[in-house]
């Protein structure tokens, strides 16, 4: 393969993205691919602290923060998403500044980061509950739907609206992911994962490192969180917040490659799409097949190939195809 | 004072002890094989079917669906660490918390699996005590007095006995007793066994007052894990007086405003405390 390829195939790629709307496919069809693109996006958010050893368990709290804040806002304000969807981000990243900065401040690494954010996510999962007279507490809550499809609203009847969307949003994802893999920070998280005293000490500034990451982190989780609220039109405390949803995005990161561009979506993929056909295969009475499944490769997959799928695809190809990082890994 | 608060603080006192039950397991655990169960309280989840299929639905005696509860949790924490935690015992400490954490993913959706997600009641109704206008549940007094003879019967064994004392020696410095004759791997599943057992003991106090059902692990779950590390991971008495503390914040909270604004004053107190003496309030600095 000449170094080329990569990148034709990456274009041949996008193109067929592109023009998928168009192949006439089910609205089924659209609407699995919109739900990876949306979680891949979120899968990528997280892997960016992930992949440099902060594993949060408490990017549920980012999730629902973002969708709930600009769902409520919407609903007893009127206030557009377009507003209310950066007013959760900036909340979003100011609870993941409050968390961050003592944690990294105060050196919390390891189980005791993740079990912190553990905490955060449990806390917003309970807060949304005990809020149940604004939130529809577990039973959830839907925004106020508008009677003709309106980019004020976000709400569209045609599903390709939202596609675009959600294709837009996760090629950011990617072109951040490629910015921060590319970018002295990089160098320098690495540097903190394997030896945070060793990195001070030839004056990497560890608080700010990660907090940035942490930041970017959580705004994108809230972002995604926010969007895939206003395609779905329902918000649940117990799908948008908690540690059962933290726990399905390190999961899915983890299973797809947390180390590589695209693995997080290579498990939103796998992930979505063997819920999809086991729900189809079995019907409802097997209820919990997909996940029971799913738990056996999370097992297999962090015992044998902690580096996930694509990590696994990526070190059987000769070093020049991949990052430069990751060729020293 | 309030009477109503009396009860609060009482009940509060006596869910302590469950979850110092669970906390005590996972801390062992812990401070012996340094690795974080994530899926511990689905172990419980596990036990409680046990006692609810062979006590509830097939009305075998009750001490027997015990027995085997804790015997056959016991059994699956063998398991967990041959299957998962011993292949990977040289990877990062945060690999071992998300295998485990794939255990979570897969009891819990067996279990939804088989038993779907209804909620299933024993159907063993304990009385109420009424004291001085207070009403305090037997099922949690029992739960209480349980949880204590077990935390005092783990304190015995691992005192006393050469196995405890080997135990403890592994969990202080796991190279020099290599060398003082100890099989680290025995030890590991002696461990992991007890911390099993004391899961299913949790499991039968828990069933007495909790419908189970496949998602009851992460009602409970994650504050055992912060009991833990507030107790100072590792510390067993730590652990044990923290149960107390965080029960009792669940508790007042749930008395003063709602169960679930408790429970997050509980995490924020976590939250906060880590940040104060992130080596737990009863852990060596």
């Amino acid at each position: 393969m000449s170094p080329r390829a990569p990148w034709l195939a990456g274009l041949a790629g996008l193109a067929v993205l592109a023009a998928l709307p168009w192949l006439s496919p089910s609205s089924y069809f659209l609407h699995i691919v919109i739900l990876i693109l949306i979680w891949g996006f979120i899968y990528t958010a997280w892997s960016l602290m992930g992949k440099f050893g902060l594993v949060s368990l408490g990017h549920g709290a980012f999730l629902g923060t973002g969708a709930y804040t600009a769902g409520m806002l919407w609903n007893f304000v009127g206030l557009t998403p377009w507003l209310g969807i950066p007013i959760g981000v900036a909340l979003a990243v100011l609870i993941a500044v409050v968390i961050g900065y003592p944690c990294f401040r105060l050196k919390v690494v390891g189980h005791y980061f993740a079990l912190v954010t553990l905490a955060l996510a449990e806390v917003a999962r309970l807060s949304i509950v005990a809020a149940r007279d604004i939130t529809g507490g577990s039973l959830g809550m839907t925004p106020n739907g508008v009677p003709t499809p309106s980019w004020i609203a976000i709400q569209f009847a045609d599903k390709r609206y939202f596609y675009f969307l959600a294709l837009g949003l996760w090629l950011f994802g990617l072109w951040v992911w490629r910015r921060v893999d590319a970018s002295m920070a990089s160098a320098a998280l690495e540097a903190i994962s394997e030896d945070e005293g060793a990195a001070a000490a030839i004056g990497i500034h560890v608080t700010r490192q990660k907090l940035t990451v942490t930041i970017i982190s959580a705004a994108m989780t809230a972002l995604g969180g926010a969007l895939y609220g206003q395609f779905v039109m329902y918000l649940n405390p117990d799908t948008l917040a908690g540690v059962g949803v933290s726990l399905q995005i390190v999961f899915a990161a983890i299973a797809g490659g947390m180390y590589s561009m695209l693995g997080p979506t290579v498990g939103a993929v796998l992930t979505i799409v063997l819920a999809e056909a086991l729900r189809i295969w079995f019907g409802t009475t097997w209820i919990g097949a997909a996940n029971t499944i799913y738990g056996i490769l999370l097992v297999i997959f962090i015992i044998y190939m902690p580096r996930g799928i694509v990590g696994l695809i990526a070190s059987r190809f000769p070093a020049q195809l991949l990052p430069a990082r990751q060729r020293a890994l | 004072m309030d009477i109503y608060l009396v009860e609060a603080l009482l009940n509060g006192l006596l869910l302590g002890g469950v979850l110092a039950l669970l906390a005590l397991g996972l801390n062992l655990i812990f401070g012996v094989i340094d690795v974080v169960w994530i899926a511990y309280a689905e172990l419980v989840m596990c036990g409680m079917y046990v006692v609810y299929w062979l006590y509830g639905y097939y009305h075998w005696p009750l001490a027997l669906a015990a027995v085997l509860a804790v015997l056959g949790v016991a059994f699956l924490g063998l398991l967990v660490h041959q299957l998962i935690i011993a292949p990977i015992l040289g990877s990062p400490a945060i690999n071992q918390l998300l295998a485990t954490g794939g255990l979570l993913f897969f009891l819990q959706s067996f279990a939804t699996l088989l038993f779907g997600t209804d909620f299933r009641n024993i159907g063993l109704r304990l009385p109420i005590l009424e004291i001085a206008d207070m009403s305090i549940s037997f099922a949690r007094l029992i739960a209480f007095g349980v949880a204590v003879l077990g935390a005092g019967a783990l304190y015995v064994f691992l005192s006393k006995s050469f196995l405890g004392t080997a135990i403890r020696a592994i969990g202080q410095d796991r190279e020099i007793v290599g060398l003082m004759g100890v099989d680290q791997r025995r030890i590991y599943l002696v461990t992991s066994a007890i911390g099993g057992a004391l899961a299913g003991l949790a499991a039968c106090l828990l069933v007495l007052q909790y419908d189970v059902h496949p998602f009851i692990g992460l009602s409970f779950g994650p504050i055992t894990f912060m009991i833990c590390v507030l107790g100072g991971l590792g510390n067993m008495i730590g652990g044990f007086a923290a149960a107390f503390i965080m029960s009792e914040i669940i508790s007042i909270g749930g008395f003063y405003f709602s169960q679930e604004i408790g429970e997050v004053l509980a995490f924020v107190v976590f939250i906060a405390l880590i940040f104060v003496r992130p080596q737990g309030i009863f852990g060596r600095s």
